[in-house]
């Protein structure tokens, strides 16, 4: 049973990673709803260098030091997207295994 | 709809990391004891795709762009809590590794994009199947009107929160950001319904939400 739940995880991993990397650097360069209302309102820059976290891998979902633009985007989405997999099923397997540790004592199911 | 540190005061944040943190707390209690062998691999896919599709942003009217939510979607798939866990991942990494979203407003945005999607979402996906035909229809037109309430709604509190923070009036901001997010939610409710009966065409038994409705029809006499 586990392993046909892989199949179909593997096949819809493939299809978040495909679509990070070719649909990505066709996707609206447009501000998004807030962004847009805070621009046309004149309050955006309180936004503006108030960073509290200095220090993301990927700043605008590129991978620096690429030149060409398309192929950064693409890459941080491929990145992004195996990172995410990546840590939510380590969290998940965690906390089930927490589970299984518990459950095991009392010898039931 | 990613709130940048600078734009909430000190106790609109703090109040959204103290409630999201809480929901976190029970979504993590509940899945301790929950979350079985299969629904592991699921759930770090439906982070991963939602991740994927959030960088997909689309243009809606006059010079904007919107993207993808993805909490209703994977409250439908996963249940309403471990749906809560997926956006906290999804969101933790984009403020961390890509700079979207302040840490500062991290709990605010986990509240308005996906505890909201994922909670509040799912109770009107709950209340709307009750409603509208027990068909495969009724089921993806439930969990797309419901998607698009999502995003409407979360863009209302987001409003709410500038207000509270004393960034923008909520008379203006609370009309212009929920208009511009009733075209951003098409986009959502599309996204949803499309994921959705493409996961029910090769997979309907790995749907919380479906197998739910699917044993109930087989305790009816």
């Amino acid at each position: 049973m586990t392993r046909r739940v892989w199949g179909f995880v593997l096949a819809g991993l493939l299809v978040s990673v495909l679509l990070a990397a070719l649909v990505s650097p066709f996707a609206s360069q447009a501000p998004d709803g807030l962004e847009k209302f805070a621009k046309d309102h004149r309050f955006a820059e309180k936004g503006e260098g108030r960073a509290a976290w200095q220090h993301p891998l990927m700043p605008d979902y590129k991978v620096a030091g690429v030149r060409n633009e398309s192929v950064g985007t693409a890459l941080a989405g491929i990145a992004g997207t195996l990172l995410v997999f990546g840590i939510a099923f380590g969290a998940a397997k965690l906390l089930s295994r927490r589970r299984a540790a518990d459950s095991e004592p009392v010898g039931q199911k | 709809m990613h709130i940048p540190d600078g734009f909430l005061s000190a106790p609109v944040y703090a109040a959204g990391c103290a409630v999201s943190g809480a929901v976190c707390a029970l979504a993590v209690a509940r899945a301790n004891r929950n979350l079985g062998e299969r629904e592991v691999p699921l759930l770090g896919m439906t982070a991963a795709f939602v991740f994927a599709v959030q960088m997909l942003n689309f243009p809606v009217a006059g010079g904007t762009s919107g993207h993808f939510l993805g909490s209703t979607f994977a409250a439908v798939l996963l249940g309403p809590l471990n749906a809560c866990l997926v956006m906290a991942v999804v969101l933790l990494i984009q403020c961390l590794g890509f700079g979207d979203g302040g840490l500062t407003a991290l709990g605010a945005n986990l509240f308005n994009m996906g505890i909201v999607g994922a909670i509040g979402g799912w109770l009107l996906f709950r209340a709307l199947r009750a409603i509208l035909p027990r068909s495969r229809w009724g089921f993806l037109a439930s969990a797309g009107a419901a998607s698009w309430a999502a995003v409407v709604i979360a863009s209302a509190i987001c409003a709410g929160e500038l207000a509270a923070s004393g960034t923008y009036p909520l008379r203006v901001a609370l009309p212009a950001m929920a208009g511009v997010h009733a075209l951003i939610g098409i986009g959502e409710a599309v996204i949803t319904v499309a994921a959705l009966s493409s996961v029910l065409a090769v997979r309907p038994d790995l749907i919380a939400a479906w197998d739910r409705t699917a044993k109930l029809k087989e305790a009816r006499p």
